[in-house]
C-alpha cells in the first residue's frame, strides 16, 4: 500500500466515526473553531499593530531630546535598558543563590523550607499594582529614594525574584545526580561540585529564566509608575526619575496626542517581546538536550 | 577557595540567607501595606469603606464597594470568555495538534503570554473598543465603548495563555492508559477526551481557571485603557467601570492625606483577595 492511498483510508475511518457519531464531530469541530480564534487573534494583533505601526518609526523618534513634538523614544529606551540592568544585578544573584540553597542544601522536609517555597509562591501571585504601591511606600518614601530609577529596579527585583527562583530551581533540578555524584567521587567538595559541574551544565536554564524576567521588566508599567516615575528626559543618574518604555507607551496613547508614536513604540515592544521568547524558548530546548 | 571546610560553612549561610530574601519581602510587603492602609480603614471605618457606594474624595466620601463590583464583574466576564477557549485551545494543543505545527504554536502561547498590558491595552482602545461601540449603537444601548464588556473581552485574552498552558499540562499528566483503555472499549477520541481524561485533569483544570482570575482581577494599565473607569456600580455591560487597581493608580498621583491613605487601603483589599485566591491554589495544588 503506498502512502496516499494509506492516508485516504485512514480519513475515510475518521469521516465514518463523525458519521456515526455527531456529538463527537461536534465537540472536534469546537476545539478547532476555538484554536483557530486564539491563535489568529494573536496574529491579528501582532499583523495590525505592525502594518500600522512601521510608517510611523521614523528618525524623529530617535532623536536624542525628548520634546512634546518628536516623543522620542530614545530617552524612554535608556531608561528601560538602565532599570533592566539594576533589576538584574540585585535579582540574579539572589534568585540563583536562593535556588541553590533549596534545591542543593535544604532538607525537603523541613517546615521553614516549605514556608520559604509558600513565600515564593505568594510573591509570584502578588499583582504588579501591589507591588508599585509597596515599593512607593517602601522604597520611595522610606528608604528615601524619592521617584528614581534605583527605587524602580528595587521594586521590579522582588517582583521578579519567584520567577528567576522557579526557573534556576528547574534548571539545576535537571542536572543528573550523577553529575554531582562522579564530582564528589573525585574528592571535590560540596562548593566545587555546585559552582564547577551542577551550575555550568544548568547555564542555559538559569539564561532561559533571565530572558524571561528581562521579557518581564520591559512589559512593566504598573509597578514603576509610582516607583521611577513618568519624567519623559533622559535620566541624569539611577537616582533621577525616568519612564520605561512601556510607561512612555502607556501615557502616549492615553493621552490620545500620539497616537502613530504609540503605534510606532508598540511595535518596538513586540518585536523585543518575541525576540526575547523566542531566544527563551530556544535555550531551554537546550537544556533538554544534555 | 572551594577547599576549606570554613568556606563551606560560609556559604551555605549565604545561600540561606538569600533564600531568606522571599521571606522578607512578603513579610515587608504586608507591613508596609496593613500600617498605611490601617489608618484610613479605622478613620473611614471598615464597613463605610468595604460597602459604602459613594467614592468623592473630595468631600472624603471613601466607599469602594463600585470598585469592587468592578473588579469581580470583570473578572467574572473575563473568565467566562477566556475559560472555554481557553480550556477547548489546550485540548487542541495536547491532542489534536499536528506535530509540525506543535512548536510554532508554543512559542505562539509563550507570545501571548509575553505581551505587555499596555500593549494588550493598545490593542483593546484600537480594535475593541469600537467594535463594541458600534455594536452597543446596533443593540441601541449606546455607550461610547469604553465599558465593562469591552475590558471583560480584553481580559478573557490575555488569560487565555495562562489557562492554556496550565491545563494543557494537566491534560498531559493524566496516565496514557485512560486513553487507551477508553478507547478500547469503543469511545470515539473527543468522547474519551471529554469524558475520561477531563474529569481525571479536573485539578489542573481548575488551578488554570484560579490563576485565570487572580491575573484578571490584578491587571491594570490594560484595563484602565478601555474600561471607561467611572467610580459608580455599573448597570448594564456598556456601560463603563472601575476596578480596584485602577482606582489606586488613576488617582495616587495627585492624592494626599485621607485620600492616599483610602487608595492604599483599596491595594490592601485587592492584596487580601490575591491571598484567598493564592490559598485557594495551594489547596488545589496540594490535591494533584
Amino acid at each position: 500500500m503506498d502512502n496516499s492511498s494509506f492516508f485516504t483510508q485512514k480519513f475515510q475511518q475518521k469521516i465514518l466515526v463523525y458519521k456515526n457519531s455527531p456529538s463527537s464531530c461536534l465537540l472536534m469541530l469546537l476545539v478547532l473553531g476555538s484554536a483557530i480564534l486564539t491563535f489568529s487573534t494573536l496574529l491579528y494583533l501582532i499583523l495590525h499593530i505592525t502594518i500600522k505601526g512601521i510608517p510611523h518609526i521614523q528618525a524623529s523618534l530617535f532623536s536624542f531630546t525628548y520634546t512634546s513634538e518628536n516623543a522620542s523614544v530614545i530617552p524612554a529606551i535608556v531608561n528601560t535598558i538602565i532599570v533592566t540592568l539594576l533589576s538584574l544585578l540585585f535579582a540574579v544573584p539572589l534568585g540563583i543563590f536562593s535556588a541553590i540553597y533549596l534545591v542543593e542544601y535544604a532538607n525537603q522536609k523541613n517546615k521553614f523550607i516549605n514556608f520559604i517555597r509558600l513565600t515564593t509562591i505568594t510573591l509570584a501571585g502578588i499583582p504588579s499594582i501591589v507591588y508599585g504601591l509597596f515599593g512607593m511606600l517602601f522604597f520611595v518614601i522610606s528608604c528615601g529614594f524619592g521617584f528614581s530609577l534605583l527605587a524602580g529596579a528595587l521594586t521590579l527585583t522582588i517582583m521578579i525574584l519567584p520567577l528567576l527562583i522557579r526557573t534556576t530551581e528547574e534548571a539545576l533540578l535537571a542536572v543528573p545526580t550523577l553529575y554531582r555524584e562522579g564530582s564528589y567521587g573525585l574528592g571535590a567538595g560540596k562548593l566545587r561540585t555546585i559552582f564547577r559541574i551542577v551550575l555550568p551544565s544548568a547555564i542555559p536554564g538559569i539564561l532561559a529564566g533571565i530572558i524571561l524576567s528581562i521579557g518581564r521588566i520591559i512589559g512593566e508599567t504598573a509597578a514603576l509608575v509610582y516607583t521611577s516615575g513618568t519624567v519623559a528626559k533622559m535620566p541624569d543618574s539611577i537616582f533621577s526619575s525616568g519612564r520605561t518604555l512601556a510607561i512612555h507607551m502607556f501615557n502616549l496613547a492615553n493621552e490620545g496626542l500620539y497616537m502613530n508614536q504609540a503605534y510606532a513604540t508598540a511595535v518596538i515592544l513586540l518585536v523585543v517581546i518575541i525576540f526575547i521568547n523566542s531566544l527563551s524558548y530556544y535555550l531551554a530546548k537546550k537544556l533538554v538536550k544534555i | 577557595m572551594f577547599s576549606n571546610a570554613l568556606n563551606e560553612k560560609i556559604m551555605r549561610g549565604v545561600f540561606f540567607a538569600t533564600a531568606c530574601t522571599s521571606v522578607l519581602a512578603v513579610v515587608l510587603i504586608c507591613f508596609f501595606l496593613f500600617s498605611n492602609g490601617a489608618n484610613a480603614l479605622s478613620e473611614i471605618g471598615i464597613f463605610e469603606f468595604l460597602f459604602g457606594t459613594i467614592w468623592r474624595p473630595n468631600i472624603d466620601v471613601y466607599g469602594i464597594f463600585p470598585m469592587i463590583i468592578g473588579s469581580i464583574y470583570m473578572t467574572f466576564g473575563a473568565i467566562l470568555i477566556g475559560v472555554p477557549i481557553g480550556i477547548l485551545t489546550a485540548i487542541f494543543m495536547a491532542f489534536y495538534c499536528p506535530s509540525i505545527l506543535y512548536k510554532p504554536l508554543k512559542i505562539a502561547t509563550d507570545i501571548l503570554a509575553g505581551i505587555p498590558s499596555v500593549v494588550y491595552g493598545f490593542f483593546g482602545l484600537i480594535i475593541i473598543v469600537p467594535m463594541i461601540k458600534d455594536f452597543g449603537r446596533f443593540l441601541g444601548m449606546g455607550g461610547n465603548g469604553n465599558s465593562l464588556l469591552t475590558a471583560s473581552i480584553l481580559l478573557g485574552i490575555m488569560i487565555l495563555p495562562t489557562i492554556i498552558s496550565v491545563t494543557e499540562s494537566a491534560l498531559r499528566a493524566v496516565p496514557k492508559l485512560y486513553y487507551e483503555g477508553s478507547l478500547a472499549l469503543g469511545a470515539t477520541h473527543e468522547k474519551t477526551i471529554f469524558h475520561v481524561l477531563i474529569p481525571a485533569a479536573k485539578s489542573g483544570i481548575l488551578a488554570s481557571i484560579v490563576l485565570g482570575i487572580g491575573r484578571a482581577i490584578g491587571e491594570t494599565m490594560a484595563v484602565i485603557m478601555v474600561a471607561g473607569n467611572q467610580a459608580r456600580i455599573p448597570s448594564d455591560i456598556f456601560q463603563g467601570a472601575r476596578t480596584l487597581t485602577a482606582n489606586v493608580v488613576i488617582e495616587m498621583g495627585y492624592a494626599t492625606g485621607l485620600h492616599r491613605d483610602a487608595l492604599i487601603a483599596t491595594g490592601v483589599v485587592l492584596f487580601l483577595f490575591i491571598l484567598v485566591i493564592n490559598a485557594i491554589l495551594a489547596i488545589l495544588n496540594k490535591r494533584t
